[in-house]
């Protein structure tokens, strides 16, 4: 056994131990006003000291280890299968969509109220996703500030409704628009930095506009948020028991049904799938147009691009204020689901789950992000217990990602040849 | 007059706030001068060494020990022991294996990163925010009695004299010692350096626990003037530290420092004279600004653009 491995397998597990046992074996807990001290459960203790006998281990016979894991048969048998020709892959592909927007249409018809309205939840994360997959994936413009134009699609309908009456179907173009304006605005100026001084700029963007909604009080109702936001009516037909606005009639007195809660959540799924379907059939054309070539070359190699004569600004702009409008979208749809909003729905950690949903899924592959929003919006909700590890997973599974496949669960596929390498 | 003695007392306050930016802005700049990347989870680097120095704070007070130069270096030591391993360690998990790649990979890599220890925190200690016990009380104060009275605390003038020494050692290792001497030739050309049989990768890990443990120490500072912290802490004061960094001119020293004093000033400005709550948004409007019609910052050097 090599002296280096050892000394540098006992570094790794005090360095282990030094980083995990005081913040896992030591908890602070406030007694009155003081601050006192316990020990953890002897549980964490004796995980803490085999983490560091793992790492030990591990780092002492990393080389073979690894050696065995590369000859290990590959777990995929797929892998080595040529690629399906691409006609009948797009065939089959639009068959499965068409597939899932058919069954999606009928589900909620079967299944429980709860889940109906967690399927609404996952409808708005798809859009959420599809709209910063066009920034982050396809145009590779990190931006971590999205929750701002979710933000702006929310409370411009809140306030349209509170102040002036809109309604749903009204406020939603003019959201979105409103949205993919302000989409605009900022991306003129910032689109010129580079991609990581743009990504803390989107992000110092994302906070301004929340401590903005949070402390202009007059207008927005700082903290306490914005109450009341009607839901959406079908041609004027209420989902309420009794009708609340002047010339509505309601769904179920003219249909001569009774009465159920239920025709309001599945009303709004349905309108939520609308809407979802609409926005990935839109990007999936802008995909395949000029237009999204163009964020593509872009976002491979800026310098080529330029000299074919593409504008840096136009392409990048047209990329962020499509996914700024896909944005504001879903945030019409999210004010008129929940009905309340403030600004604790749009804090920091909410882009991170969309661009966590974006990595995770593959950047610029719209199954794969579609998946990935499914998986994280429902996985939690299925394992409640262990909802509190949530984000730790999901830091992790970021991290991993990177490291190990960053092109995500499903990439994106493109017709493409590949340059053999010169010997 | 008062208002004079009012104005001073938020250049003081500002003075406070902005050195330790400035030492928590200086692991960004460093980071950054040598391999390019927005270390992403150096606020939360600095939130554990907050929270560690409050834990060995705890624990010397179970044991009944109350001499206060030993709690603080005892806790200074704690922090900057466990910050350093923090960073030595996830430089090595989440930065080593991709580096080299496209910029946004390292990037996603340290947000995913930052999001793990912040619920690390979380998860072990809890959500709350925890008071730090009142060490150091007091303060020197000057002007009238019936007036406004300009005070400066014990604490604070504390938090200038580390500042101080940090910078001062941080500045003569920089310049005389063989590690200094070794990163500075890797932030210039890290092929080079290699090529001239400098270990880069022992000059970069070298980096994260320097930067790591200036984060520590800023943490243990500013956990004492908070009087308290939480899991969430590193968030805000890591993306304020960065903008001092870019302020100054990221990947120069004298500029995260500078950054650090102008940031700290211009929010405490904000929040004597409009209110405390816009200061966060003067200093990402101000990064902003800077990112817009200077990018290279105050003492930042202007970065070619290589075909």
């Amino acid at each position: 056994m090599a002296t280096p491995n050892f000394k540098h397998a006992l570094f790794c597990a005090i360095v282990t131990l030094i980083i995990a046992y005081p913040i896992l074996g030591l908890n602070l807990v406030a007694q009155g006003t003081k601050v006192g001290l316990e020990g953890a459960t002897t549980s964490t203790v004796i995980s803490v000291v085999l983490a560091a006998f793992v790492v030990f281990f591990f780092q002492l016979f990393r080389d073979s280890i690894m050696g065995n894991l590369g000859k290990l048969p590959k777990l995929n048998p797929l892998s080595g299968r040529e690629p399906m020709p691409q006609a009948k892959r797009a065939k089959l592909e639009s068959w499965v969509l068409t597939a899932i927007v058919v069954f999606a249409l009928f589900w909620p018809f079967l299944v429980s109220r709860g889940s109906v309205d967690l399927a609404t939840l996952v409808l708005i994360y798809v859009m959420l996703a599809l709209g910063l997959n066009v920034v982050v994936g396809l145009a590779g413009l990190l931006d971590l500030g999205y929750v701002a134009f979710y933000a702006v699609g929310a409370y411009t309908f809140a306030l349209l409704s509170q102040y002036f009456g809109f309604s749903f179907w009204a406020a939603l173009p003019i959201g979105a628009c409103l949205a993919a304006l302000f989409g605009l605005v900022l991306g003129f100026p910032v689109l010129r930095l580079r991609g990581d001084y743009l990504a803390i700029v989107t992000l110092g963007f994302g906070e301004i506009i929340r401590i903005l909604l949070n402390n202009w009080t007059a207008v927005t109702g700082g903290p306490n948020g914005i109450g009341g936001i009607p839901e959406p009516t079908l041609f004027g037909m209420e989902f309420g028991r009794r009708v609340k606005e002047e010339g509505n009639t309601s769904f179920h007195e003219t249909f001569g049904i009774a009465y159920s809660g239920e025709h309001k959540v599945i009303f709004l799924y349905l309108i939520a799938l609308v809407l979802a379907v609409i926005t990935a059939l839109v990007i999936r054309r802008l995909m395949r147009m000029p237009v999204g070539r163009a964020w593509e070359a872009l976002r491979e190699d800026e310098i080529a691009a330029r000299s074919l004569g593409l504008s840096r600004t136009a392409v990048k702009l047209s990329a962020f204020t499509i996914g700024a409008f896909f944005a504001g979208f879903a945030g019409t749809v999210f004010a008129s689901k929940q009905g309340f909003i403030s600004p604790e729905s749009f804090v920091f950690l909410e882009s991170a789950i969309i661009l966590a949903i974006v990595v995770l899924g593959g950047m610029g592959s719209q199954i794969g992000v579609i998946l990935a929003a499914i998986a994280v919006t429902i996985l939690p909700e299925l394992a409640r217990e262990f909802a509190d590890y949530r984000m730790l997973i999901f830091g992790a599974a970021m991290v991993l990602m990177m490291v190990w496949r960053p092109q995500g669960l499903m990439p994106m596929r493109r017709i493409h040849i590949e340059l053999k390498r010169q010997e | 007059m008062q208002d004079l003695l009012y104005f001073f007392q938020q250049l003081i306050n500002g003075l406070t706030i902005g050195s330790t930016y400035a030492l928590i802005a200086i692991g960004y700049t460093m980071v950054y001068g040598i391999i390019g990347m927005i270390n992403f989870a150096h606020g939360e680097i600095y939130m554990i060494g907050a929270y560690t120095a409050l834990i060995a704070i705890t624990g010397l007070a179970t044991l009944g020990i109350a001499w206060l130069p030993l709690i603080l270096i005892v806790a200074l030591l704690c922090a900057v022991i466990v910050s350093s391993s923090m960073g030595w360690a996830v430089e090595r998990v989440a930065y080593r294996p991709v580096r080299g790649r496209h910029r946004l990979i390292p990037l996603i890599s340290a947000i995913g990163m930052s999001i793990f220890l912040q619920n690390y925190v979380h998860l072990a200690q809890g959500s709350r925010n925890i008071g730090f016990p009142a060490l150091m009380e007091g303060s020197f104060r000057f002007g009238s009695a019936e007036g406004f009275q300009l005070s400066l605390s014990y604490m604070q003038i504390t938090i200038f004299i580390t500042t101080l020494v940090c910078m001062t050692i941080l500045s003569l290792f920089i310049s005389r010692s063989r590690i200094g001497r070794a990163c500075r030739a890797v932030s210039q050309d890290l092929g080079m350096a290699n090529l001239l049989g400098i270990d880069t990768n022992r000059i970069i890990s070298a980096t994260f626990v320097i930067g790591a443990a200036l984060a520590a120490v800023a943490g243990l500072l500013l956990g004492m003037y908070y009087g308290s912290v939480d899991p969430l802490f590193g968030f805000i004061a890591g993306l304020k530290a960065f903008t001092a960094a870019v302020l100054g001119g990221i990947g120069s020293i004298p500029g995260a420092m500078l950054g650090g004093l102008i940031l700290g000033v211009a929010e405490s400005m904000t929040s004597g004279y409009l209110s405390g709550e816009y200061k966060d948004v003067v200093s990402f409007s101000l990064l902003i600004l800077i990112l817009l019609f200077k990018p290279t910052g105050l003492l930042g050097k202007p970065e070619v653009e290589k075909i």
